[in-house]
Order: C-alpha cells, then structure tokens, then sequence
C-alpha cells in the first residue's frame, strides 16, 4: 500500500468512480464500432446497449428514467444508425423498465436475461425497421445471427460490468 | 434480485413529484429521441458533424488496429483453406492451365481494344485515383452498411466521390471529415446504383440489402431476362461511377428482378481507391473543349 497510515474506519470509495464509471463503460461499449471489423451484414452485438442493460438490471435504480436519451445520443455518433434512434429506443427502453421495477416484485437472474434479450431484440429490430420500413419488413431474419449472438453474450458482459461494480464501489 | 428500495415514497410529497419528475423527463426524453430521428430521417446530412467527430475521435484506434490485424475479415477463410487442401491445388493446377490461354486471348484482345480506342481518340477516359486507403472500421453493429476510410478533405476527398477496389464498386463518400469518411456501401439497403448487363447493356437498378447482396431491378419493367451468373458493370448514367466498373454477378432469378452477390466485399478487399466523380471529369472535359474551341477561333481571327 502507498498510504500505509490512512484510516482504517470512516472510508469513503471514490466518488469519481461511484458518480461516473457506469457512463464511462457505456460510452466505451458504443466505442466498440472502432474496432477494424468490417463485415458484410450486422453481426456485431451492441455493446453500448448490453453493457447499459447490465448496469441497469444489476444496480436497479442507479440510473435516472432519463438516462437513456444522453447515452442513446452518443451511441447514435458511433453506430451508424440514423441519428436520434437509439436516444429514442433506449428511452423507450428504460421506461419500461421502470414500469416494471414500480411493480416491486423480485426477479431472479433468469428473468433478468429474459428482460434483456426483449429489450435487446426490441431495440434491434426496431433500430432496422427505422432506416427502411417497407423494404426492410421483409427481411428481419437478417438479424437472427445478430440477436443470437447478442443474447448470448449478454449473462458474460453482466460478469463483467458486475466486475466493475464491485470495484466501483470498494474502497 | 430484491427489489430497490426507494420506489414507494410513502407520504413524503417531495418524493412523489421527484419520481413524477423523473418519469416526465424519460417521457421527454424518447419524444426528443423521436424528435430528432424524424430530422436525421428527412435531412440524413443534419448531423454529419456529430457523426464525424465520433469518427475523428475514434479513427486513431481504428487506424492503429487496422494496421496491425488487416486480415480480420477473413481470418475464417484462412483457417479453412488448411482443409482440403490437397483437392483444392489440383483444381487450382486446372485453373492455371486454363487461365493461361485465357491471358494470352485476353492480350490479343488488349491490344485491339487499344488500336480500336487509338482510332476514336477515347485513350484519356480512365480517371485518376485520388486516394488509397484502408477501410479502418464499420458500423458492423447496425443494419446500415458504411465503413470508415483513412483518408478525409486534407487528402482531398469530397462528398459523392466513388470508391473502387481492383475486385469491383465498394461505395461512394457519404461523409466527409478532416482526415476520415463515411462510405455508404454499395450493400446498404439506401444506396441505389446505376448498373447494365455486361453482356447486352440491359440497364437495371441495384440496391443494396445489407447483406452482401445487391436486389437488381431492370429500368424496363415487365421483364426480367437475368440469369444467374450475369456480369453487372456501372452504366455511368446518374453521373456518379465512371461506366465500366464491375459492381455485382447474380446468383438467383426473383419474381421482379434478380438478386446479385456484390464483387469487391468490403469484409475482403483491403485497400480501396478513391476515384473523381464522373460527371465532374465530364464537365471539366466540356469546359476545356470550350476553352480550346475559343482559343481556335480567337486564333482564327487574328
């Protein structure tokens, strides 16, 4: 330790890291487009999202009801999609969420999961069917590979962000 | 999980209309969202400067993993290259064999094209490439198909610009920045290009299904002569891509049209060619044949 005489009561974690690492992680998650991966059909899972949803199922009550529109925003400069559509969607998506936490019943992990990959497959399908309604209808199960993927991935980015969340909060 | 504490207030008013207030402002904050979709959706170039500065801020990873691990888009074919290896080096000894011949028609055939365009004076129709790049990154996780380029306005790139790769059409500049641009791919479901049958100059319409695959949709409608393995080039008309580039060959006949795998797949190619817009070159030509014309008859004049 670099501090060997600091006080061993009255500890207070980082307010920093209390205040800020959730928003950090999500803007970091939207990043993941950065990467070199050029593909030919959406196949990469989004980040941004799965790692807001984690934090929101994890930590119910950490985020406002209004959290989505400011990360959505900056997702929408990342992603590609028409911008103001996932300001639109995680919105739509928190408030649900909320309706759901008012109703005071436990959920276990497994529902949690559930909560998430509806969430995640509303946004999806959602987010396509805005660039292109008509043409688009047609063709969803271009996202099944997507969606599947994302699914999937969502219980190990929970892992993580509940990693992070431990950390966030210790001393 | 248990569930949070905080949600029944009680009779604390101040706690209730904190609550209220916070839902007001979810509620606000997806009619805002909505809101501004309806402005990107009716002005798609309304928040180009948002985008960009998103790629700008990000292009420096991107550019630096790029560099490093250029195969990722096809890391899979190369592992599964090592099986069947055997089958596959004696039917690519066939190939050579025949290919061969074909390279030694195709040269005849060269040098009559370059006797036949000596005669029609058509040697300076080929435009210049602006720039080559990377393709640095992808909106992988959307369904709109653009990829990144390593090069912006500093290097010369404007808007509308097309981008080619020796294998075919990979796109035209949609956004520009100071050193990144947006490339709407020729796979995006909004991206129409003009094409013609190799074969015949059939005209048709390809547009993208962002899937690797283009929807090809003949201008004379009622009927649908493609068959599968047709060539599909740029017609030029739309005065955007230079005629002549090849964009897709079809694999499958449907009820309007047909449906065409896209030759230079942006996964695949690795560098690309940023080349002047047609029409430009067109204009320019004109211009400078107007200016030759005048200079003749003041020359005639004197």
């Amino acid at each position: 330790m670099a501090r060997p005489y600091r006080s061993r009561i009255n500890r207070q974690p980082s307010q920093f890291r209390i205040k800020f690492i959730p928003s950090i992680t999500v803007i970091i998650g939207s990043m993941i487009t950065a990467l070199p991966l050029i593909t030919d059909y959406p196949i990469l899972p989004p980040m941004g999202l799965l790692v807001l949803l984690s934090w929101r199922l994890i930590r119910p009550g950490y985020w406002p009801v209004w959290a989505g529109f400011p990360l959505g925003m900056v997702d929408d400069m990342f992603s590609g999609q028409p911008f103001g559509s996932a300001a639109f969607l995680w919105s739509l998506v928190f408030l649900a969420l909320e309706t759901l936490d008012r109703r005071g019943v436990g959920r276990d992990y497994w529902q949690d999961w559930l909560i998430a990959s509806l969430s995640i497959i509303f946004v999806l399908i959602c987010g396509m069917l805005i660039i292109d309604f008509q043409s688009n209808l047609l063709r969803l199960e271009i996202l099944v590979p997507q969606i599947l993927l994302s699914i999937l991935l969502y219980p190990f980015v929970t892992r993580l962000i509940g990693t992070i969340d431990n950390w966030r909060v210790s001393i | 999980m248990a569930p949070p504490r905080n949600r029944r207030p009680g009779f604390s008013k101040r706690a209730q209309y904190s609550i209220f207030a916070s839902y007001l402002l979810g509620i606000l904050g997806a009619v805002v969202g909505l809101l501004l979709l309806l402005i990107s959706i009716f002005d798609p170039q309304g928040f180009a400067v948002l985008r960009t500065i998103g790629a700008e801020a990000t292009a420096p990873v991107s550019k630096t993993l790029a560099e490093v691990g250029g195969a990722t888009g096809n890391a899979g074919d190369n592992i599964s290259a090592y099986f069947n290896a055997a089958s596959k080096n004696a039917a690519m000894e066939r190939e050579l064999r025949s290919n061969r011949i074909e390279i030694l028609e195709a040269r005849a055939l060269k040098q009559e094209n370059e006797r036949l365009k000596r005669l029609l004076d058509l040697d300076k129709e080929v435009p210049d490439a602006i720039g080559m790049a990377r393709l640095i990154s992808s909106t992988s996780s959307s369904s709109r198909r653009m990829a990144t380029l390593g090069l912006g306005t500093t290097d010369g790139i404007l808007i509308g610009q097309p981008v080619r790769a020796p294998e075919g059409l990979v796109g035209r500049v949609l956004e520009a920045g100071p050193t990144t641009a947006r490339i709407l791919l020729v796979s995006d479901s909004q991206n129409v290009t003009p094409v013609k049958r190799a074969s015949d100059e059939l005209p048709a319409f390809a547009t993208g299904r962002a899937d690797g695959t283009v929807d090809v949709r003949p201008i004379n409608l009622g009927t649908n002569p493609f068959k599968g393995g047709d060539l599909l080039i740029t017609s030029g008309s739309g005065g955007l891509y230079a005629p002549g580039i090849p964009v897709a060959v079809v694999i499958r006949k449907t009820d309007t049209g047909a449906i065409a795998r896209i030759l230079a797949n942006a996964a695949k190619v690795s560098h690309v060619i940023v080349q002047p817009m047609f029409q430009a070159e067109t204009v320019a030509a004109i211009k400078q044949e107007e200016i030759d014309r005048d200079d003749a008859e003041a020359e005639g004049g004197e």
